[in-house]
């Protein structure tokens, strides 16, 4: 598996792959051989590694993973999120994949989506899985505001919204579970490499 | 509540905001270790000052002090506490009285302590003997203005308390290191986006600092830095310092409370030793930058 290692400044280094598939699978062998950096940031394919004292060392010792496969054996766990389908964008979904409203909760209930990265807001996991057909465009004019919870989906990618915010993500639905509480152990409930699947609330 | 070292505050030590000036927030080095849940480093924006305020009064460089942004901060002292003030240059008053930057000074329960509009730098930094002490969110005290963890802005009249002191105040009056002139900029990840020209110019032009510039990135104007092409790049995550060019081809460089991940290229990035002075530059100067090869014999991917 062919990825290469970009120096990032004085003490990072960026991981590119060819595939988010790849980054997942590489991801998931930094935290198994505890690499010791500040901070791994996934990307959409790329990782981070932040904080080496010896970047050089790391770069070069990652491209030798030339065993990774590209969906890791050991995967990470599946989360359920619990869904009522009454968003505002419900409908023009439904129009852009040709479908009725119905089967746009039933295409979203079956597939299993992957945490490829965080970002945005602290807990806001984009959650990759929607195939390249159903591929969604973000709002003309994004919402001022977003209540938390709403289960949404853009591009290739669905979520849930970690805390009131604006936003410009077409919303299916609703969640009442927390996916983000800075008091919890761990704090964020969809960390990267975690399986996502939307189910009946 | 006891801190995360096991030091239990003592409720009587406190002081209150008299006037918090146009923006003051608590800050200590901040949030590292959770960039992959989305949330932000945050932290003090000039680190080498807020550490030296610490030290000078006898604190780790962990506890949180005042991160005091173009200055105006007036706070009344409700307890006996050693302060010093750091980063930014102006008039620091105790009661009405001209007293020194950079120093310790042994204070007492009704003095009125009063900073000034900054002369030279942005941001001060207040510290005190014990610290800030307010609820930590994911072990740190700072307020992250990109994602909103942490106490908000301070307000006036709000009482603010301390923690309990730590050791005595350090005697003498801090030198302050001679300013680089320069900002070094490690060429990478993304310098392969852009013309060959680009980062020449980065290197022999200056940038001037722009008045959006803010805790999360430094905006600078300056020659557009010309990409390759339009190719869009899929978010990936950033480090502090670095500096990304959005379609404009106007740099800005990533302070304490920049995102995690981005989707625009990164031409370079500043190391954290030279931060320092991009935190503390005022809209209207300008930056110069000096390229530097910091990765020798690295693996650098070309396209």
């Amino acid at each position: 598996m062919s990825v290469t290692a970009r120096r990032v400044g004085l003490d990072a280094v960026l991981v590119e792959c060819p595939s988010g598939a790849v980054a997942r699978a590489v991801y998931a062998e930094v935290l198994r051989r505890v690499v010791a950096a500040v901070d791994v940031v996934p990307g959409a394919t790329t990782i981070l590694l932040d904080g080496l004292s010896d970047p050089q060392a790391v770069a070069a010792d990652i491209e030798t993973w030339v065993d990774i496969e590209a969906e890791p054996i050991s995967r990470g766990p599946v989360v359920e999120i619990p869904t009522t389908y009454d968003g505002p964008d419900l409908a023009s979904v439904a129009r852009l994949w040709g479908m009725t409203t119905a089967e746009v909760v039933g295409t979203h209930r079956s597939l299993t989506f992957d945490v490829d990265f965080c970002g945005f807001a602290p807990g806001f996991a984009y959650c990759s899985g929607l195939p390249e057909h159903l591929r969604v465009p973000r709002l003309q004019r994004p919402r001022p505001r977003v209540e938390p919870g709403s289960v949404a989906v853009a591009d290739l990618y669905t979520a849930v919204y970690p805390m009131a915010s604006p936003g410009g993500w077409q919303i299916l639905g609703r969640t009442s579970v927390s996916v983000w509480d800075p008091r919890g152990e761990p704090p964020g409930l969809l960390a990267p490499g975690t399986r996502v699947r939307f189910v009946d609330a | 509540m006891p801190d995360p070292h096991g030091r239990t505050a003592s409720p009587e030590r406190s002081l209150r905001v008299v006037q918090p000036g146009p923006l003051t927030t608590v800050q200590d080095l901040g949030r590292p270790g959770w960039a992959h849940l989305g949330v932000p480093r945050s932290g003090a924006a000039d680190q080498v000052a807020h550490r030296l305020a610490n030290r000078l009064v006898g604190n780790p460089e962990h506890v949180a002090s005042l991160e005091i942004t173009v200055g105006g901060l007036v706070v009344a002292l409700e307890c006996a506490v050693a302060i010093a003030l750091t980063g930014a240059r102006g008039s620091l008053r105790v009661n009405g009285r001209p007293r020194e930057w950079g120093t310790a000074l042994s204070l007492g329960a009704g003095d009125l302590v009063e900073i000034g509009p900054f002369e030279s730098g942005l941001r001060g930094y207040l510290a005190f003997s014990g610290g800030v002490d307010c609820p930590t969110v994911l072990g740190s005290r700072s307020t992250d203005l990109l994602s909103g963890l942490g106490p908000a802005p301070l307000g006036e009249g709000q009482e603010l308390r301390l923690g309990s002191a730590w050791g005595p105040p350090m005697e003498g009056t801090a030198t302050q290191a001679p300013a680089r002139d320069v900002v070094r900029l490690v060429p990478g990840p993304r310098a392969d986006w852009f013309r060959a020209s680009a980062l020449g110019r980065l290197g022999s032009s200056a940038y001037v600092v722009e008045a959006d510039s803010n805790r999360i990135a430094v905006r600078l104007s300056g020659p557009k830095l010309n990409r390759i092409d339009e190719a869009q790049l899929p978010s990936e995550g950033l480090v502090l310092g670095s500096v990304q060019v959005p379609p404009n081809g106007q740099p800005l460089v990533m302070l304490a409370d920049h995102p995690v991940t981005g989707g625009y290229p990164v031409i370079g990035v500043v190391p954290a030793q030279d931060l320092a002075l991009l935190a503390q530059a005022r809209p209207g100067e300008p930056i110069r930058f000096s390229v530097v090869a910091g990765a020798e014999g690295a693996t650098t991917g070309r396209r």
